[in-house]
């Protein structure tokens, strides 16, 4: 699960949280986060973004709300929780046990040329969401640690919260679809069956 | 003028702050995401009063057009309360309901407007109707108290009969001018 560099494969650790899923439904930042949920194998429980950049882990907080027996986990990057990191605050009042974030940090904004991150020099996004009040986190750098961290984000414990420091090289584009509106309704779908057309 | 008065304005006997309350709870509202405003003082009380409204207070208001994204994912409904100023905070989050067709109402008490006392709520203030249509959002006004009701009742059809992110504007007058106590 080490790229070269000796930091994990993103994509080998997103295999990893999405196998044997069972009743996850998964959120998706934009960019390599919803390359990577998609290479891994498409699935109506996926929302992959390809915008609203700093919304990803509201959209798993607002969907673990109305989903409380379900897990929810949220894959997204370290540029795009750094946008909404005032979300950390939100999610620790409510404190949805069935929440999971997992930041895929490679310390760098992938989809724009490569450009260093905050968490490049020195930003700690897990000492963040500890200081928001998030209890439950983890700091991910070894493959040895990629079980716990899959129990944990399916565990129903949370809010749970962990960065993954991840490879930075960029990994072949398998894009999702690109309609938001068939994103959407086929995760209503998939949760509350012929009668989410009809709400 | 105590500072009691000030931040709970509107007056304490106008009940549309309660005719609001009853058509979140008709039209099934479950999540009600906020940044607090002293106009909306009053409906908040109301919601965080009911344990089966799920009120979540915001860092910043896009996080509450992601929050009603997510609600709806999961077949929830969610409304956004907040001031005129929190519209410019939403911008770009708003493209979530045009990708999706995903409801988002929001109702939004206006600052800026008529007989502001404060410099820096006129530029928010006086863009926000602009800014929320150039994101495609359906939005009424309300300047009178007994047009609130009907005006929100609307946004709530149209955002979750036609899948669209709509607003109703309520407006300084129905609310009162903040003065900070220069009447």
């Amino acid at each position: 699960m080490r790229a070269a560099s000796g930091k994990l494969d993103r994509r080998e650790l997103v295999r990893a949280l999405l196998a044997d899923r069972g009743e996850l439904l998964v959120v998706a930042g934009l960019g390599a986060p919803a390359w990577d949920i998609t290479a891994v194998g498409d699935h109506p429980c996926n929302f992959p973004l390809w915008g609203g950049m700093g919304g990803a882990a509201m959209i798993g907080l607002g969907l673990a709300l109305a989903q409380p027996a379900r897990p929810v986990l949220v894959i997204t990057g370290d540029g795009e929780m750094l946008m909404g990191v005032g979300s950390l605050a939100s999610i620790a009042q409510q404190a949805p046990p069935n929440l999971a974030i997992v930041v895929q940090d490679n310390e760098h904004y992938g989809e724009t040329g490569m450009q260093q991150t905050a968490t490049a020099h020195g930003t700690d996004l897990v000492t963040m969401a500890e200081g928001a009040g998030i209890k439950a986190t983890m700091r991910v750098t070894a493959p040895e640690q990629v079980p716990a961290l899959v129990a944990a984000t399916r565990a129903k414990a949370g809010p749970f919260f962990a960065v993954a420091k991840v490879d930075a090289a960029n990994l072949p584009l398998v894009l999702p679809p690109r309609e938001g509106a068939i994103l959407q309704a086929r995760m209503r779908e998939a949760l509350l069956g012929p009668a989410a057309h009809l709400a | 003028m105590d500072r009691q008065a000030m931040e709970t304005a509107p007056d304490a006997a106008a009940d549309w702050p309660d005719r609001i309350y009853a058509l979140l709870k008709r039209h099934s509202i479950r999540q009600v995401a906020l940044v607090p405003d002293a106009g909306h003082a009053r409906l908040i009380r109301r919601c965080l009063a009911d344990n089966d409204l799920r009120v979540v207070t915001l860092t910043t208001e896009e996080e509450g057009i992601a929050l009603m994204q997510g609600a709806w994912l999961g077949g929830q409904r969610g409304v956004l309360l907040m001031q005129s100023s929190g519209v410019g905070n939403c911008i770009n989050m708003l493209s979530l309901a045009t990708i999706h067709r995903c409801p988002m109402p929001m109702i939004v008490t206006m600052r800026g407007d008529f007989g502001e006392f404060n410099p820096a709520q006129v530029p928010m203030g006086q863009a926000t109707q602009t800014v929320l249509e150039a994101m495609g959002t359906l939005v009424h006004r309300a300047d009178r108290a007994e047009d609130v009701e009907p005006t929100v009742e609307a946004t709530l059809k149209l955002a979750f009969h036609t899948y669209r992110p709509a607003a109703t504007l309520i407006g300084q007058r129905v609310l009162g001018a903040k003065t900070f106590g220069k009447d």
